[in-house]
């Protein structure tokens, strides 16, 4: 093949993966611009100035960003374990135990994710209201798990069916009961699974906007609250670093998620 | 001795709880609060139409823009979603498709709240958009317009969310039998014509669910509109939150909700008479 054929058969595909990084790129470059930018405003296709001063007033110690950041870990925490003690015994129900309607009850947990979810988070702000649970961590709490709760149940169900049950027959057979069978092998054989699953719920609930927008306000401000309202003011320094703060733990997620997500559980979901 | 399933049941009876208490309870509420006219004639309240009257005349134009601005994303989506996976089992030139299968999935990882926030930066007149473009020569530096309306809300969903379904299309594309690929290759088909013909329609059960979810995800994202676009005409999650922040019109949000529900149902329902008629893949 002369170098001219092997171009024009190479040209065509490289123009277009260029392009493409460029729109996936782009937006994401304008967040890292306007993160270090001092000033920048109109006609100027680049920053005046270039700085690291609103970092120092994101991090400030006792800021809002701080604060913020703070609600939002405790938020994401008390999800992560609310959601496992729900879907540690239900999954283990579902992937071993004779259940009946198993189908409608898997269904069941995908519902909430079936329907528009502002409508119903709307209500479930004018109950809690009622119970003074609207602008409490609780709330919020109650509100995420709900949310990952699809996930670490369907996770969780995955988890445990993937569990080689000869190994539980063996132990059993050996004389440990089912509680112990349960805690020394089918529980560390799924403890990968559940960890992915609690990994993935603690980021739903750290990047959860629409939810927290309804039952937490006003007393509530977690990191995607703080944005959006830097956002909605102009502010975009403080909005980008926000953000930049939300992105970085969705990245490295990306990047270990298939050491904790096995090929074996992954085939199991939603089985 | 206890029976097994009793012990089953049991176990998945608290997260049933709770979805019955923080799910089922207020979908029934916002069905009821949607058919109730609050303190009608005599201060009680009564069964009517009254909401889906005033949604109607208030927010016509919004519900037909919703449908426009999802419909058309989704559409989108779809062929985006096709193209990707159709490139990555079809791509003849190794380093792209290397280098495609990297690229591709970046936005799935992005909360939308952080994707919001890049485009309303990224579309905005002064964008990084528009001064790159005008930096390249390519646009008139006066002629630069704001995307920020319908199309940066289309825009956003469609880069947010085509990775998702072109995951999953991949995902079975990589498992169809090649050798269909090959005889239709042989007997002289392009590649595109490969792809429509013998690729999609073997991969078409999975690609409408990893639409259908999307057009849900779409109908219930409220920080993507909110932040594009936040002017009329936009989307209905904006206006049943303005209504009930401005408001408290709990009457008119519901009946907003309802047809956000019947839309979205719609599309299911679609989507199951096809699995029906087609009988099981």
């Amino acid at each position: 093949m002369t170098a001219l054929a092997r171009l024009s058969r190479v040209l065509p595909s490289t123009v277009l993966i260029v392009l493409l990084a460029l729109v996936i790129f782009g937006p994401l470059t304008n967040l890292l611009i306007w993160s270090v930018t001092e000033r920048w405003y109109f006609p100027h296709k680049l920053p005046l100035e270039w700085g690291f001063s609103f970092w120092e007033r994101v991090f400030r110690p006792r800021g809002n960003a701080m604060e913020s950041l703070i609600t939002s870990i405790w938020i994401a925490v008390f999800t992560v374990f609310a959601c496992l003690a729900l879907s540690v015994p239900a999954g283990y129900a579902l992937a071993r135990l004779k259940l009946p309607a198993r189908a409608l009850i898997m269904l069941a947990f995908l519902m909430p994710q079936a329907f528009p979810s502002v409508p119903i988070y709307i209500n479930v702000a004018r109950i809690f209201y009622t119970l003074q649970l609207n602008g409490t961590i609780a709330g919020v709490v109650l509100v995420h798990t709900l949310h990952g709760l699809v996930y670490s149940v369907w996770i969780a169900t995955a988890a445990f069916a993937a569990v080689d049950r000869s190994l539980e027959e063996a132990a059993r057979n050996m004389g440990a009961g089912p509680l112990r069978t349960f805690a020394t092998i089918t529980l560390p054989l799924a403890t990968p699974g559940i960890m992915a699953s609690a990994i993935f719920v603690f980021l739903e609930s750290l990047d959860e906007f629409t939810g927290t927008y309804f039952v937490g306000t006003p007393d509530v401000t977690t990191l995607p609250l703080l944005m959006f309202r830097a956002s909605m003011e102009g502010n975009y320094q403080i909005a980008s670093i926000t953000a930049l703060i939300l992105l970085i733990p969705s990245i490295a997620f990306m990047l270990v998620v298939e050491r904790f997500l096995r090929a074996d559980v992954l085939a199991k979901v939603g089985t | 001795m206890r029976s097994p399933s009793l012990i089953g049941l049991l176990l998945v009876t608290p997260a049933l709880l709770l979805l019955a208490a923080l799910f089922v309870y207020p979908l029934g509420f916002s069905l009821v609060s949607a058919f109730t006219v609050e303190g009608a004639g005599d201060g009680g309240d009564r069964f009517g139409l009254f909401n889906f009257v005033n949604a109607y005349e208030l927010y016509a134009t919004d519900i037909a823009f919703t449908v426009l601005i999802v419909g058309l994303s989704t559409a989108l989506i779809g062929i985006f979603a096709v193209a990707i996976g159709g490139y990555l089992t079809l791509g003849e030139v190794g380093f792209a498709v290397a280098l495609l299968r990297w690229l591709y999935r970046w936005p799935l990882f992005i909360p939308f709240i952080v994707a919001a926030q890049c485009m309303r930066t990224f579309l905005a007149k002064n964008g990084l958009m528009n001064n790159a473009l005008s930096a390249a020569g390519l646009l008139e530096p006066l002629s630069a317009q704001s995307f920020l309306d319908w199309r940066g809300i289309v825009i956003t969903f469609v880069w947010k969310q085509t990775p998702f379904v072109a995951l999953l299309v991949a995902g079975a594309m990589a498992s169809i039998d090649r050798s269909t690929i090959e005889a239709a290759r042989n007997l002289g088909a392009s590649r595109l014509r490969a792809l429509i013909e013998i690729v999609v329609p073997q991969v078409h059960a999975i690609l409408v669910v990893g639409l259908v979810l999307s057009f849900v995800t779409m109908m219930s994202v409220l920080s993507v509109p909110m932040m594009i676009s936040g002017n009329t005409p936009t989307m209905m999650t904006v206006d049943m939150a303005f209504r009930i922040n401005a408001y408290g019109d709990y009457g008119t949000a519901n009946a907003l909700g309802f047809i956000s529900y019947l839309l979205t149902g719609a599309v299911a329902w679609i989507y199951l008479r096809r699995g029906v008629r087609e009988g099981p893949p």
